[in-house]
């Protein structure tokens, strides 16, 4: 067999085994789609249905009223997009004050920034919920919002990406007379979109899946999040669960950070590859 | 290096760190060392006094049968999601890092997940396992002629399907890692190494799979914590830590004792101990990923 066709083959089987591996992956979100386009008898019909349906639009309006779903995506979407910009800002700041400046207690003060990936919300959930009812802020923005904001993965890739900036460059804008401030906002951040992207999608997606906290901190109907809806959407069964309609509400929350992911992919891809090259 | 590219600015490093340290301290370091403090305290009922317990919490905690059976279904739960996540993410960015069309393509099909949150996952898994109208009980009744999967009576089963929803969650996740990770292995190395005659599976066990360690060890890290923490949402979906106590996971447990059943004293002792694990785990972590490279002999 010549070398040609030999590799032609192997390129077939790779492609067929990934296909394969494609639709295997996306299957539960396939099905999850089909489910919620059925009738309630049609999701209920033995054997199972896998051609969708005419009720999407009807099941989509029945979650949508269910569980206040309007109020619920405009408190996820502000929460996440809030928390993802400002981690974004203060890991910028942090990153440029760590590579580019010698201070005393530099080396502790990162450390302590190190500390946070040791300390998620579990293991100290009791006493800052005690705080957020201190601050009186249960049930509000604040809550669901500001114990977010530091971030040692936005930290780690903004430094590990100035630190490959040529050092010529911060020297050459201040022999210019440019402030270290300036050099920052003009030169550094801008070269940096790739990185700032690559966290925005992180970010935005660790904020939009949050359950458990929003879960604690808020009580009321008018300060949940999606994530919550569909727990609600769940609960209000009345003898069996409603799958299409639950299925129409966990098909519109997932599509936000979805489509954040699919706009930025380059940008995400890269800052990954970026990261993982030391 | 970049150090001191600016002498004379001595304030400006401190206020630019100034947010993130503050946020540290007020919402993360102070509530640690106040969740510490409790675990040696109990509080009566309507919280009005705290008393000074010493070790009983903990002593409590330890000789508890629930809790016991919490730690080894964490342990099982979490080996799943490790391991079964790990290998079959590595084996397909392994298939990706080929020089083939469409890798682009191929590249957000197989990593969008990634966006799906713990609780779309738990949602929809639940309703494709749903007890004797879903799909996958069909399918197994007629694949074993007649046979009745029904995961919220059967404790084994429920471990195993929400393992398995938590692992495929975060099968995108750890593409993205492995793929990166493994576009910086030099093609000269493996290149040599087959001129030298070693197969492909040698090549990948003395040449990948070592240069890989960092990128391994930091997965390993992020993945224990998804399993730990990050799959609540999935659990409470699911099965709310049932059937029985088949799938409360530590993190199930802590909620159920500190917000269901309002025992602080008892949950931040479960917290501090969670802590001790993780914190052992990220040191090794990190001097893992510090090395740059293990290779194996």
């Amino acid at each position: 067999m010549s070398k040609m066709t030999r590799k032609k083959r192997h390129d077939i089987i790779i492609h067929g085994i990934l296909i394969l591996l494609v639709i295997i992956l996306a299957f539960p979100v396939v099905f999850a789609i089909i489910t919620s386009t059925l009738s309630f008898q049609e999701s209920y019909e033995y054997p199972p249905k896998l051609i969708p349906g005419n009720q999407f639009v009807k099941n989509i309006s029945d979650a949508w009223d269910r569980a206040n779903m309007g109020r619920l995506f405009f408190n996820s979407t502000l929460i996440s997009v809030v928390v993802a910009v400002v981690k974004t800002i203060l890991a910028l700041m942090a990153a440029f004050a760590y590579t580019h400046f010698k201070f005393p207690g530099r080396g502790l003060l990162f450390s302590v920034c190190m500390i946070t990936q040791m300390l998620p919300l579990p293991v100290r959930i009791v006493p800052t919920f005690q705080l957020m009812a201190t601050f009186g802020w249960i049930n509000s923005y604040y809550a669901l919002m500001v114990p977010f904001f530091a971030s040692t993965t936005g930290l780690l890739l903004f430094r590990q990406f100035f630190m490959t900036v040529p050092v010529d460059l911060p020297d050459a804008a201040r022999v210019d007379g440019a402030s270290p401030m300036r050099y920052f906002l003009q030169i550094l951040v801008p070269i940096s979109k790739t990185n700032i992207a690559a966290l925005f999608v992180i970010e935005f997606i660790f904020m939009w899946s949050q359950y458990l906290w929003p879960l604690i901190v808020t009580t009321t109907g008018e300060m949940r999040v999606v994530q919550i809806g569909i727990k609600m959407l769940l609960a209000s069964e009345q003898i069996a669960p409603e799958w299409n309609v639950i299925m129409a509400g966990t098909v519109i929350t997932m599509l936000p950070p979805l489509i954040v992911l699919l706009l930025l992919r380059k940008s995400f891809v890269q800052g990954i590859a970026m990261q993982t090259s030391k | 290096m970049h150090e001191d590219r600016f002498p004379g600015h001595k304030f400006l490093p401190y206020i630019l760190i100034a947010p993130s340290i503050a946020v540290i301290f007020i919402f993360l370091v102070g509530p640690f060392g106040q969740s510490i403090r409790e675990s040696f305290f109990v509080s009566t009922p309507f919280g009005t006094k705290t008393i000074f317990v010493g070790f009983r919490n903990y002593i409590r905690l330890f000789s508890s049968p629930e809790y016991q059976s919490s730690v080894i279904t964490t342990l099982k739960f979490s080996a799943f999601v490790i391991f079964v996540g790990l290998s079959i993410s590595l084996g397909i960015a392994q298939l990706l890092n080929q020089k083939i069309k469409g890798v682009g393509f191929y590249q957000i099909a197989l990593i969008w997940t990634y966006a799906l949150s713990p609780t779309v996952a738990g949602v929809i898994w639940a309703s494709m396992f749903a007890p004797a109208t879903g799909l996958v009980p069909y399918i197994v009744s007629r694949l074993s002629g007649g046979y009745t999967l029904n995961w919220m009576t059967n404790g084994r089963v429920a471990l195993f399907v929400v393992a398995a929803a938590a692992t495929w969650k975060m099968l995108g996740y750890n593409i993205i890692f492995f793929l990166a990770g493994l576009q910086n292995v030099p093609g000269e190395f493996l290149e040599a190494a087959q001129i030298d005659g070693a197969t492909p599976w040698k090549a990948f066990w003395r040449i990948t799979f070592p240069m890989l360690s960092p990128t391994t060890s930091f997965l390993l890290f992020v993945n224990m914590l998804y399993a730990f923490f990050q799959v609540f949402g999935l659990i409470d979906i699911m099965t709310r830590g049932g059937p029985g106590n088949a799938t409360e996971l530590l993190v199930y447990k802590l909620y159920r004792d500190g917000f269901i059943h309002l025992n602080t004293g008892f949950a931040s002792a479960q917290s501090l101990v969670i802590f001790i694990v993780i914190s052992t785990v990220a040191i090794v972590q990190l001097r893992i990923a510090t090395r740059k490279a293990i290779y194996f002999r």
